[in-house]
């Protein structure tokens, strides 16, 4: 039995198939890989590396940024969470929760004629500050907000 | 074809303000089932939302948002009639489509 034969035999059908599939309209091109979501910005583990994946230097603390959202959270499963930034030309917000497995959980671009606000519910494995991270005028500000979780939400 | 997602828009002042609810597991691919299998990652990457062709946001979502998520945002320059038309697309491809008039 000529075995590399096979595998050649094998390796190259399966290619094939692949190419056939994408042809055919079976699998999309974005089924392969999303062009449009930053993988990179949401395999960080914290604030500044985020900042470093969006293609910025460094975040300044600024008291311009708002984080809404309960003390604490019941149920790390659900937890609200909005962003209100008062810094002028204010173009996306983003939220990160410190301790998840990956720091990102949204980002937020702000078109002009939007308000610099988004509210929405994020999973928090454990008790955590929470970053609101601004890109206003091109530069990156952030605020943090500890949110107590009482029953995790990324358990399993 | 996921659920559809319930829309609300209304004006509000000289703002609209736009709620959304998706219908999805958003599966972080961290969890485990009862037979110690990792459970694929399973979530909406992009959303975006349009008005009069014009887009009034667009987002970036990790496995970390909460399941059947929630989004809430404001925008000028809706009347009351108008449509607003949001889409999401998850990591497989899925996508979704719906529209509300703003109230």
């Amino acid at each position: 039995m000529n075995h590399s034969r096979r595998n050649l035999m094998q390796a190259s059908g399966g290619a094939t198939v692949m190419a056939l599939a994408v042809s055919a309209g079976l699998l999309k091109s974005a089924d392969v890989f999303a062009d449009d979501w930053n993988k990179a910005a949401f395999d960080t583990k914290g604030l500044q590396e985020t900042v470093k994946a969006f293609g910025g230097s460094a975040a300044v603390e600024s008291k311009d940024i708002a984080i809404t959202s309960p003390d604490i959270a019941e149920n790390g499963a659900v937890v609200p969470v909005s962003v209100t930034s008062k810094l002028g030309k204010t173009e996306s917000i983003a939220i990160l929760v410190e301790k998840n497995p990956n720091a990102l959980s949204a980002s937020f671009d702000i078109p002009g004629g939007t308000e610099p606000f988004v509210s929405t519910r994020v999973k928090m494995g454990q008790t955590s500050n929470v970053h609101a991270l601004v890109k206003a005028d091109g530069k990156y500000y952030f605020a943090t907000k500890e949110i107590k979780v009482t029953l995790g939400g990324c358990g399993g | 074809m996921a659920d559809p997602m319930k829309i609300r828009a209304s004006v509000t002042g000289d703002k609209v303000v736009v709620k959304v609810l998706m219908a999805h597991e958003m599966e972080t691919g961290l969890r485990k089932d009862s037979a110690g299998k990792t459970i694929p990652a399973w979530f909406i990457q992009n959303v975006s939302a349009t008005h009069n062709g014009k887009t009034v946001l667009s987002a970036q979502w990790g496995p970390s948002v909460s399941k059947n998520p929630f989004l809430e945002f404001r925008f000028s320059g809706g009347k009351a009639g108008e449509k607003v038309i949001v889409t999401w697309t998850d990591n497989r491809g899925d996508k979704r489509t719906d529209e509300a008039t703003i109230a």
